[in-house]
């Protein structure tokens, strides 16, 4: 480049071929790179987030998620918040009322035995209680319906109720109840309910019969929606009777002119018997009007609840605050201790044996390396229930082991000794399975620490042992670490050896998640579990981030 | 510098009682097999240094004591045991005359820096068995289970006719079973519709991604890598507990909304939980394998005229092809060996192999699960070797030296 062609350049900004700065060309190509890279990224990213990160966060909010109650006894649920528990013994009569209508419901839409059992978990009983409570919960509206029958027959005719409830075609609706029971329907059902398609009662109804006017779009509701059945043509709950007498009660029908008016006016000036909800429970069950029940169901009506995590750590929510749970349910504090205990004694038994093997194999010449290597990558290869059901044939007590120890006579016969369904099992059978990635990570971190060093120290006038143990480990220590913290999440938690060689004395927290997931069906304490669980990986996989650099993680 | 140590024969008073020592180890288990360990010990500790004596003194042949040492081990052999007893001799019989030569003639020093303390050399030799020990452990429990599947009785134990070595003791019947019963041919297929769909998916969508995380700009890259890698770190219990929730929602959406068939949801739902669990393998060995990569490889394709997509298939993927395929075989047997997400997300429809080898092994214990552990063993080293042979390639391709 000749001189002036070199001062030309310096004075200007530097241009590109085309023309435009130099700096604006070199951002632009770097805007397009960074954009391709992410264009290429994007539908792997999108899939993983979607399908692995959402779920486990959806995980986590189920671990303090508690809408069940409030959804399926909503109006219950208001009441008990008026409820101060701690200055009267039962929750007013309204209450009362509010779970009648709400237990019919869900009895219905067989939610009952659900709410029952997710109770359960807080207070034993409550499960049969409920349950109980479905199957009796007619009781109170059939007498009421009887009543209602005695003073004319033509209260047992749906077609009759639905004329007297809707109005006249042209009445003006009562548009909020309608809305506000149509949700409440959709919630138990499981099924979305357009506004627009639900059942509205007139305005005038709705003002005169409140109780029952919700009773019936209630019912409406449920049996279009869910049985896809003719309202008009079907007989109503018996609940509705039992809200009508409630309503009858305190309602004054003389100004109603709307259909069926005269058959209203009959039944309000009929004697029917004052309607007592409190009774009506205490009938089904004492345990209705023992606080302790009421207390429960008002300490759990929370959508968030903190209860699945005390649970998890053997505490549990009670109306009182916190508590431990009694001694003889205390058993996940134990469970964690021992995965953690299992889980730190497989780590030290796979650097004991890791660490031999991987020194042989750093030092010994590569072609016998690789040659040993592939032992050791043989079992990492091979499947993992092919090694535990190895372990399975070798250990039990009409096993491999147990028949030589019986052949050579160091043990009778009777005398066999039992090395499975307990510790001792997993433990073994674990370390075998997690011992590649130990040896794996210390043998490449020992590649690369040259031989000379020892023998420099040797010279220098150490011993084996201290030149081994000042120089030499010391090296290799960040191996170890990459190996035990890999070791180590990966034992805390595993779930198919522990299941099949564990038996009870040897199993881990995972095994306890997913039987509270397939047999007890907790699912809030599985995801409390689970969440806690998680945060103790993540916390150790940011600490070997910040040891090895997930970058570096290396396979084979 | 090894060849220059100085070998030299040893005296008998080291030979002597080390031989003795390992044929009193040796006497102690047969003595306690047959009675009396203290006899056992007495006896095997004299027989094995009278031989060692004998062979010193008297017989000066290395081979002719060769055959002495096979012939009195194998007639002790029979003696005591049988057909079985025969193989045992002839290991003995061998161990005892080469350990006698090996020590006598100080073959054990030739390897070793001359200058090294008897104390070394032992250590020496002693780590070499600890390690030894080690490996045998690592591998020797695949064996018993290889040898058990060929067992005539359907038990998990070894019946004596399998230690007589007696063909009536034998048998492939389990490996029969395995190919005839409908319940393990619908769960192997099962496991063959499985892992290579899901591995297709995480391959191809991890391919990608693992070339768009080795441009030179990638923003947020470490956060992404992460998002990315953590279906390997999650413990799969609890990547199986979200997916248990999120998938049950999943296939009941398909199901009702868009009326896909229950059965096809099934299979939707394992191959997406599976793809996932695969990625991070695709992409670990994928990116390793881009490190290597010469940029200016695709610069010059793009020179001469091809448009990305040409210089990807003709130029990228062919140099990184050993990658993409060994991570696709991690993919495959993180699939092909899953358990714990196919057990939660999947229905009695979608059982796999692993899943009906875990049933097996929690309820009814049957020995064909020995025979199809085999079967996965023979399949495994296969793909050790598949896996070993594209690494040595693709160092090869690389440019680096063939270990």
């Amino acid at each position: 480049m000749s001189d002036t062609a070199q001062s030309e350049v310096q004075t200007g900004p530097v241009l590109a071929a085309d023309g435009t700065p130099l700096k604006k060309s070199l951002g632009r190509a770097l805007r397009l790179q960074k954009t391709r890279a992410l264009m290429l990224i994007a539908p792997l990213l999108l899939f993983v987030l979607l399908s692995f990160i959402f779920p486990i966060g959806q995980m986590l909010w189920r671990s303090v998620e508690n809408e069940m109650v409030s959804q399926t006894i909503p109006a219950t649920v208001k009441e008990l918040a008026k409820w101060d528990s701690a200055a009267e013994e039962l929750p007013p009569e309204p209450a009362f009322e509010a779970m009648h209508f709400d237990l019919f419901l869900a009895a219905e839409a067989k939610a009952h035995t659900r709410l029952g059992s997710r109770l359960n978990y807080e207070q034993t009983g409550m499960s049969s209680l409920f349950r109980q409570a479905g199957r009796k919960i007619d009781d109170l509206g059939k007498d009421y319906q009887k009543e209602f029958a005695a003073v004319d027959p033509a209260w047992n005719d749906g077609a009759i109720w639905f004329e007297l409830m809707r109005g006249e075609a042209s009445a003006p609706r009562a548009t909020a109840v309608s809305g506000e029971e149509a949700r409440r329907v959709a919630v138990i059902i499981e099924k979305p309910i357009k506004a627009a398609n639900a059942f509205a009662p007139s305005q005038e109804i709705a003002t005169l019969l409140p109780l029952t006017a919700r009773a019936y779009s209630d019912m409406a509701n449920f049996m279009v929606f869910e049985d896809g059945d003719v309202v008009a043509g079907e007989k109503p709950w018996v609940s509705i009777y039992a809200a009508l007498a409630r309503d009858l009660e305190s309602a004054d029908v003389s100004g109603y002119s709307g259909p069926q008016a005269d058959l209203l006016k009959a039944a309000s000036g009929a004697e029917i018997t004052p309607v007592v909800f409190k009774t009506a429970f205490a009938e089904m069950d004492e345990d209705w009007v023992d606080g302790e029940t009421w207390r429960t169901i008002q300490t759990h009506a929370r959508k968030v609840t903190p209860g699945y995590f005390l649970n998890a750590i053997d505490m549990q929510l009670t109306p009182d605050g916190a508590v431990s749970q009694p001694e003889d349910r205390q058993i996940l504090i134990t469970l964690f201790q021992r995965t953690l205990f299992m889980s730190l004694v497989i780590m030290g038994s796979c650097i004991l044996l890791g660490y031999p093997i991987a020194w042989l194999l750093a030092n010994l010449p590569m072609r016998q390396a690789n040659l040993l290597l592939i032992l050791v990558l043989l079992p990492f290869w091979t499947s993992l229930l092919v090694r535990t059901s190895a372990w399975k044939v070798l250990l039990q007590q009409q096993g491999v082991i147990n028949d030589i120890l019986v052949w050579l006579g160091m043990i009778s016969d009777e005398g066999r000794l039992v090395m499975i369904n307990n510790q001792f099992g997993t433990i073994v059978a674990m370390t075998h399975i997690l011992l590649p990635f130990m040896i794996l990570p210390t043998y490449s971190v020992m590649q690369t620490i040259p031989q000379t060093y020892l023998r420099a120290a040797k010279s220098l006038g150490a011993t084996s042992w201290t030149a081994f143990w000042r120089v030499y480990f010391p090296q290799t220590i960040p191996g170890i670490g990459a190996g035990s913290i890999l070791v180590f999440i990966l034992a805390i938690g595993y779930y198919i050896t522990p299941e099949i060689v564990g038996g009870t004395k040897g199993v881990f927290i995972s095994n306890r998640i997913a039987y509270h997931i397939s047999s007890s069906l907790n699912w809030g304490l599985a995801a409390a579990l689970g969440t806690i669980l998680l945060a103790v990986v993540l916390l150790l996989y940011w600490c070997y981030d910040k040891i090895v650099g997930i970058d570096n993680v290396k396979l084979g | 510098m090894a060849a220059l140590t100085p070998i030299y024969r040893k005296p008998l008073s080291l030979v002597l009682p080390t031989v003795a020592a390992s044929g009193a180890v040796v006497g102690l288990f047969f003595g306690t097999a047959n009675g009396s360990g203290l006899l056992g010990i007495v006896i095997g500790a004299a027989l094995v240094a009278a031989l060692a004596f004998l062979y010193i003194t008297l017989v000066k042949n290395e081979r002719i004591a060769m055959y002495i040492s096979l012939a009195v081990m194998v007639v002790l052999g029979v003696l005591f045991g049988g057909v079985p007893g025969i193989v045992l001799g002839l290991i003995f019989g061998w161990f005892f005359w080469w350990i006698t030569f090996w020590l006598y003639e100080g073959r054990y020093r030739a390897k070793l820096l001359p200058y090294l303390t008897p104390g070394q050399v032992l250590w020496h030799y002693g780590f070499r068995v600890i390690c030894g020990v080690i490996f045998f452990f690592l591998v020797a429990p695949l064996v018993p289970v290889m040898w058990l599947s060929f067992n005539a009785e359907n038990f998990f134990t070894f019946t004596p006719e399998m230690l007589r070595f007696d063909p009536a003791g034998y048998s492939l019947k389990h490996y029969q079973d395995f190919f005839t019963n409908n319940e393990w041919q619908r769960s192997f297929k099962n496991s063959l519709i499985i892992a290579p769909i899901a591995t297709i998916i995480s391959v191809s969508l991890g391919t990608l991604a693992a070339i768009g995380l080795s441009q030179s700009h990638v923003p947020f890259r470490r956060a992404i890598m992460a998002i990315l890698i953590s279906p390997m770190i999650v413990p799969l219990i609890i990547s199986a507990t979200g997916m248990f929730f999120f998938y049950s929602q999943i296939g009941n959406w398909m199901e009702g909304t868009l009326g896909i068939d229950k059965n096809i949801t099934g299979y939707i739902k394992v191959i997406l939980a599976h793809a996932v669990l695969g990625i991070p393998f695709v992409i670990i060995t994928v990116t390793a394998t881009l490190v290597g990569f010469d940029r200016s490889l695709t610069r010059a394709a793009a020179n001469m005229g091809a448009n990305p997509v040409t210089a990807f298939f003709k130029v990228q993927m062919p140099l990184i092809l050993p990658g993409v395929i060994s991570g696709g075989l991690f993919a495959f047997i993180t699939s092909f060996d899953e358990v714990v997400v196919v057990l939660f997300v999947g229905s009695a429809g979608q059982k796999t192999l692993p899943w009906q080898m875990f049933t097996g092994l929690r309820e009814q214990i049957s020995p064909t699960i020995l025979a199809v552990a085999t079967i996965l063993v023979v399949f495994s080293i296969a793909l050790l070797t598949t896996v070993e042979v594209l690494r040595r390639r693709s160092e090869r391709l690389r440019g680096m030296s063939p270990s």
